[in-house]
């Protein structure tokens, strides 16, 4: 098995109130088989080992799906491969002795909680201002009542797969918000279930996205370079016609 | 205790629709008045959560992660099934009832296994109408697929991404409701502890994850649905923050544990690479429908697998099993890689691990085909692995994947402690002894969308409002509790971390109480466990940190409950001396080597009271009665 020596700087912050800084350290011994994150957690039972404190970063499912790891790796979030979340990123892409800066997503709506850990339920209160259709359970039609053409139910997957990550705003010069928003208002318009309410939706999800303090969107596509599920800036493109269609009904 | 499983008279189709019209209704009006406390946002967790909301019930909403949205149930790939018999190939509520008793090596309750196949239908109707993008086919109407060996084809699918797809379904669903204001929710907040009051479930104790800060929450029932307990093997497909405490500290609180032994491990997972190994990554199974799985048939056989020729290879399923061949069950498969492996014949670095061959399905359908079919998991297998398996052959070897165990439920998915109800794969109902594939999906969905709203209403309007406050004493002494053990934790000082103590916990019990268990290892490992538990309380090392973000920690707090949870696995394996399901004891098999279960003395639910610490805990028995389907021996020969 080949192993490699590593110099690694690592942004630590104790709480949000804190000013971090980078740390530097040197691993030794990783294994090109690694993942990103288990090189991580050597380090961090190696920190344990010297009394130290073990850096705290977010992950669960480490399969690219629950969006809940999020480093940026020398600059670019999730670090160097496309389509992958920084979970799927394995060690036989560095070599001895290269050096890696980790950092945490940043952005104003996402204040740091501790080391590379950061708050992202913005996200979750622009779900809450309109990313679903108004449906109780037990009133729903057969399943098979509406039909829906294959390439627009794959268009509307294609956007459905965004896990949520927030690297499309690490990654924006902007901090916008506009990928993540956009894949959710996509969906739903592009679906026939998502049409009763496809106006107001989009008026009130662009809201509270600006009203969290994400900036605008000046068509860098940063974004969808970093977006672990390739999701398309056509996204974005399609929420502003909505945006302006239903600005001008409303009006 | 006599366990009463309260299932419905009358037959058996006509049960759960009697059920719901003899069941009592709280009045809309009152609704409001109750407060229903829900842990857990996955599939189960954030459906039951969402349709209380939607029902005008308070509902306080709890999960470990930063965002209801990304519980456990977002990695499932393969499916859900359900009843719709939409390809007109002869399915039926029936049918699916009647395979999936059959799947769970008749250990599951007939009754709620027939109302979870009736529910199924509304559950696609329920997810195509939240905007969940199932597959089409042209036509524009919904596609199936055939997953798990089912001879028909009732598998709905979203990409490999079917958890993610539903999950985001309940999950905007339930952000509507936090939009009105009738769910409130808590994320990164840990339950550590149930309150229960004069014998009902009051409330429970949790902890900010962010500021360590103890803090409790009473309501006028508590729904737990908190995911199965796989990661106590350390290496599992679960998710890192997946775990047992939650339904372990109920069970201490006199909630019966049910079936513990019965675990699933899934035939196809990425082999382990090394000892920083931090989880186990699942390929799904639809790669054996064309892939072909062998060993060389010679022991510590060291050349590449494209150096052994045909004749030197042993394609051991499809020579032991001609009719399923390499589609035999999860269990089936799982088994014999072991013994492949413990036999010498392992392949790769580590020599834990079997081949999954794509070479004669290139051949036969060439690799554009194989690529459409399978792309996305070679892509997978190789960005994790480094190796191209359209050149070389993939490794594979079995993984803990779900367990099937879980706090005891009666038909009403509440369990022994009135007021706590417990859903998804946190309690123990439908699966009996083995979980078919696409199954466990819908079982989340239909406790938390079609069976808890209507069995919640029922506990509520004759309990009535409690008013429990938690200044109460009840809540005081379970609070010190939970701070006692943390600083506890905090106060070793030892040599060890949690990390080391969780892989080598997880090693004894895989090696003992994993995928074959006998009466010699299981007394091991109930020997062992508990002296490997005194270590843990006397050389564990955490950072002494309380007041902010500690995952150490938290998985502290989680390791400290698998112990105990462990040595519960390990009696219950050692008490059921047949095998049966996910459960092969090696003392009880057919001449040719396969499971033989023993009807007469087992056709029961195994449910353990806990007695006190180090106390030997009680066992008591629901027997399973089977009026509708015929038991019968599995053979895939
Ligand atoms: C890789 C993989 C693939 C799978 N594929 C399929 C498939 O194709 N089809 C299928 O039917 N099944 C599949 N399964 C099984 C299925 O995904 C799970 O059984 C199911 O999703 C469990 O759902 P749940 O709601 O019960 O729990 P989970 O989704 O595990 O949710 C548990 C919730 O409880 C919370 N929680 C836990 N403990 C606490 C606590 N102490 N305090 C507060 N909150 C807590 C968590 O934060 C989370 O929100 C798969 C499983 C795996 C691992
Ligand atoms: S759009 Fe892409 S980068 Fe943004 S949250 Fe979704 S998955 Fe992550
Ligand atoms: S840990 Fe889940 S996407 Fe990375």
């Amino acid at each position: 098995m080949e192993t490699m020596t590593l110099n690694l700087k690592v942004w630590r912050q104790k709480d949000t109130n804190s000013t971090g800084g980078l740390v530097a350290y040197t691993l030794e011994t990783v294994s090109t088989h690694m993942s990103f994150l288990e090189m991580l957690d050597v380090l961090n039972e190696k920190l344990l080992a010297e009394d130290g404190d073990p850096i705290e970063f977010d992950n669960d499912c480490r399969e690219g799906i629950c969006g809940m790891c999020s480093l940026v790796i020398n600059g670019v979030a999730h670090g160097p491969w496309n389509g992958a979340a920084t979970c799927q990123l394995h060690m036989r892409e560095y070599k001895d002795g290269d050096t890696i800066t980790i950092e945490p997503w940043r952005a104003q709506a996402f204040p740091v909680i501790k080391d590379l850990v950061v708050d992202r339920t913005a996200f979750d209160r622009i779900i809450s201002a309109g990313g679903y259709v108004s449906m109780n359970a037990g009133g729903a039609p057969d399943a098979n009542a509406i039909p829906i053409s294959k390439s627009v139910a794959d268009e509307a997957m294609d956007a459905a797969s965004c896990i949520g990550c927030a690297a499309c705003v690490a990654a924006c010069p902007n901090a916008s918000a506009s990928l993540f928003t956009a894949a959710k208002i996509s969906q739903l318009a592009l679906l026939p279930q998502g049409h009763p309410e496809r106006a107001e939706r989009v008026l009130l999800m662009v809201e509270q996205m600006d009203s969290e303090g994400f900036g605008d969107c000046s068509n860098h596509a940063e974004c969808e370079a970093v977006c672990p599920k390739q999701i398309s800036i056509s996204h974005i493109a399609r929420m502003k016609r909505e945006y302006m269609k239903a600005a001008l009904m409303a009006k | 205790m006599t366990l009463d499983s309260k299932t419905p008279d009358g037959p058996l189709a006509e049960k759960w629709d009697k059920h719901k019209f003899d069941l009592k209704l709280v009045n809309p009006a009152n609704k409001r008045k109750y407060t229903v406390i829900v842990v857990g946002t996955g599939l189960a967790g954030g459906a039951a959560a969402a349709s209380l909301g939607e029902m005008g019930y308070n509902v306080l909403n709890f999960c470990i992660q930063d965002s209801a949205r990304r519980a456990h149930s977002i990695a499932a790939q393969g499916g859900i099934n359900a009843a719709k018999n939409y390809p007109n190939d002869g399915d039926s509520i029936w049918r699916l009832f009647y395979d999936t008793v059959k799947g769970g090596d008749y250990r599951s309750r007939e009754a709620n296994v027939y109302r979870l196949a009736q529910v199924s239908n509304n559950i696609i109707d329920q997810c195509v109408a939240q905007g969940v993008p199932f597959a089409r086919e042209y036509g524009g109407l919904l596609d199936n697929r055939s997953f798990g060996g089912a001879q028909v084809s009732r598998t709905f699918y979203a990409r490999g991404q079917t958890g993610q797809q539903l999950l985001l379904g309940a999950y905007s669903s339930l952000m509507r409701q936090v939009e009105t204001g009738k769910v409130k929710m808590f994320p990164r907040y840990e339950m550590l502890d149930l309150v229960v009051k004069d014998g009902h479930a009051k409330g429970i104790v949790t902890r900010n994850l962010v500021t360590g800060e103890i803090k409790s929450f009473a309501g006028d029932a508590v729904v737990l649905a908190t995911g199965g307990y796989g990661n106590v093997f350390y290496l599992s497909t679960n998710a890192k923050n997946s775990n047992a405490t939650a339904a372990w500290r109920c069970h201490k609180r006199g909630a019966l544990f049910a079936n513990p032994c019965y675990t699933q491990i899934h035939p196809t997972c990425i082999p382990v690479s090394g000892d920083y190994q931090s989880k186990l990554t699942l390929m799904s199974e639809s790669l054996r429908n064309d892939g072909r799985v062998w060993v060389p048939k010679k022991k510590g056989d060291t050349r590449k697998p494209n150096e052994i020729p045909e004749d030197e290879r042993d394609y051991y399923l499809e020579r032991r099993y001609p009719s399923f061949g390499n589609l035999v069950p999860r269990d089936v498969a799982s088994r014999n890689a072991k013994n492949a492996c413990d036999e010498g014949k392992g392949v790769g670095d580590t020599g834990l691990a079997v081949y999954l061959d794509f070479a004669n399905a290139i051949e036969r359908m060439g690799e554009d085909t194989v690529r459409d079919k399978y792309g996305n998991l070679f892509d997978m297998y190789e960005r994790i692995t480094g190796e191209n398996p359209y050149k070389v052959p993939m490794r594979i070897f079995p993984a803990v994947h779900y367990t099937m165990g879980g706090l005891w439920v009666d038909y009403n998915l509440m369990s022994n402690v009135p007021g706590l109800f417990v859903l998804g794969e946190a309690n123990f109902s439908d699966h009996g002894a083995n979980r078919l594939g696409a199954s466990a999906l819908m079982q989340g969905l239909a406790d938390g969308y079609f069976v808890i709203p209507y069995t919640l209403g029922d506990y509520l309007a004759n309990a009535g409002v409690s008013g429990t406050a938690i200044d109460s004493v009840e809540f005081q002494d379970a609070e010190e509790e939970v701070n006692a053990q943390i600083d506890k934790l905090l106060s070793i000082n030892g040599k060890k971390t949690v990390t080391d103590f969780s892989r080598q916990l997880g090693l004894n019990l895989w090696n003992n109480v994993g995928m074959a268990r006998n009466e010699k290892g299981l007394n091991t490992a109930l020997k062992e466990i508990p002296e490997l538990k005194t270590e843990f309380w006397s050389e564990l090392k955490v950072p002494n940190d309380k007041a902010s973000l500690n995952k150490n920690l938290e998985f502290a707090t989680r390791v400290a409950d698998y112990f105990e949870l462990a040595e519960l696995m390990a009696r219950d394996a050692l008490e059921r001396t047949e095998s049966c399901g996910g459960h092969f004891r090696e003392e009880s098999q057919t001449e040719e080597g396969e499971a033989l279960r023993d009807d007469e003395n087992f056709s029961h639910v195994t449910a353990w009271e806990y007695t006190g610490e180090g106390k030997a805990p009680n066992l008591h028995k629901e027997s399973l009665e089977f009026k509708n389907v015929k038991l019968t021996q599995r053979s895939y020969k």
